[in-house]
């Protein structure tokens, strides 16, 4: 009886992954971008993206201390 | 430096907004595909504006209040990123529109609303600059900012649940539902919001400077 109930339980479970692996496979399978991630390409675009924010945020720094300069001129006259 | 750590916090949640918003899992959705990645930087331009055109509208009463012209110069200043939040919002998604509706423009509810909340604020631009005396200026835009911002609601939370729309999350509260966004999103997408509305604070106050040390002469009058 025991050894049933063992085997009830682990098909109940094997059951169970399998209706997981399949909510994970939506019927169609919809198509993503997988080649540039599976080649790792993808990280030649975030490199990029983020050098060109930092040259951006670099350029923003650069103005606020120009800013800064300007102010304390300005608040000498 | 202890004063710009808020500028710091901007630049880090934006850079893990594009890294995170490139690499981490996406929920696999038809139609959207890979482009959902989008939510993460053209619906923040929208959460940007509405931040910042409240920022300005809170100014424009402020200077009603005390006739200072400094909130006149805050209100103005914040008003002009938000517009440029706004019009970036629409530009990035007629781009978005183009790959998933077919066209850059199909006349969606958003859409146009979305525009006609632009123009009503384009025209507290015109009428900023056609009146020459400061005061008279300062407090008529004032008047009219309240009233762009009061049409916010109607063109870009009020009229668009009452009609269907190409955007999703009409049902509700778009971008907010627990339904609509994947938790796996939400993780990117609230540090984006924040990191975007810093960054735009940030340039804020850079033409803020910039207005004070014009019109110090008359601020100080």
């Amino acid at each position: 009886m025991h050894k049933y109930i063992t085997r009830w339980f682990l098909s109940f479970v094997a059951l169970a992954i399998c209706t997981v692996v399949f909510a994970q496979q939506p019927n169609p399978p919809v198509e993503m971008a997988d080649t540039m991630r599976s080649n790792g390409k993808i990280f030649v675009v975030v490199a990029v993206i983020v050098t060109l924010f930092t040259g951006i945020i670099v350029y923003l720094v650069s103005l606020d201390r120009k800013i800064s300069r300007l102010e304390k001129e300005a608040g000498k006259d | 430096m202890r004063k710009n750590w808020w500028k710091l916090l901007s630049v880090a949640l934006l850079v893990y907004a594009f890294v995170g918003g490139l690499l981490l899992p996406v929920p696999a959705r038809p139609i959207v595909n890979e482009s959902i990645r989008n939510l993460y930087y053209h619906v923040p331009m929208w959460f940007g504006m509405m931040v910042i055109m409240t920022v300005s509208v809170v100014n424009a009463v402020r200077y009603l209040r005390t006739s200072n012209l400094v909130y006149d110069i805050y209100s103005a200043k914040y008003g002009t990123t938000g517009m440029l939040l706004g019009i970036l919002g629409l530009v990035t998604g007629a781009i978005w529109a183009n790959y998933t509706w077919g066209a850059p423009w199909s006349n969606d509810i958003k859409q146009i609303l979305a525009a006609i909340a632009l123009l009503i604020y384009m025209a507290y631009f015109v009428l900023r600059s056609s009146i020459d005396d400061l005061d008279k200026k300062a407090r008529v835009s004032a008047v009219y900012n309240i009233f762009a911002y009061t049409m916010l609601f109607p063109t870009l939370f009020i009229l668009p649940r009452l009609y269907e729309s190409l955007h999703p999350g009409g049902e509700g509260n778009p971008a907010i539902n627990q339904n609509d966004i994947d938790p796996i999103m939400r993780v990117v997408f609230w540090p984006a919001v924040l990191g975007w509305t810093l960054l735009a604070v940030w340039i804020t106050t850079l033409f803020i400077r910039i207005q004070k040390i014009y019109d110090k002469n008359i601020l100080h009058a």
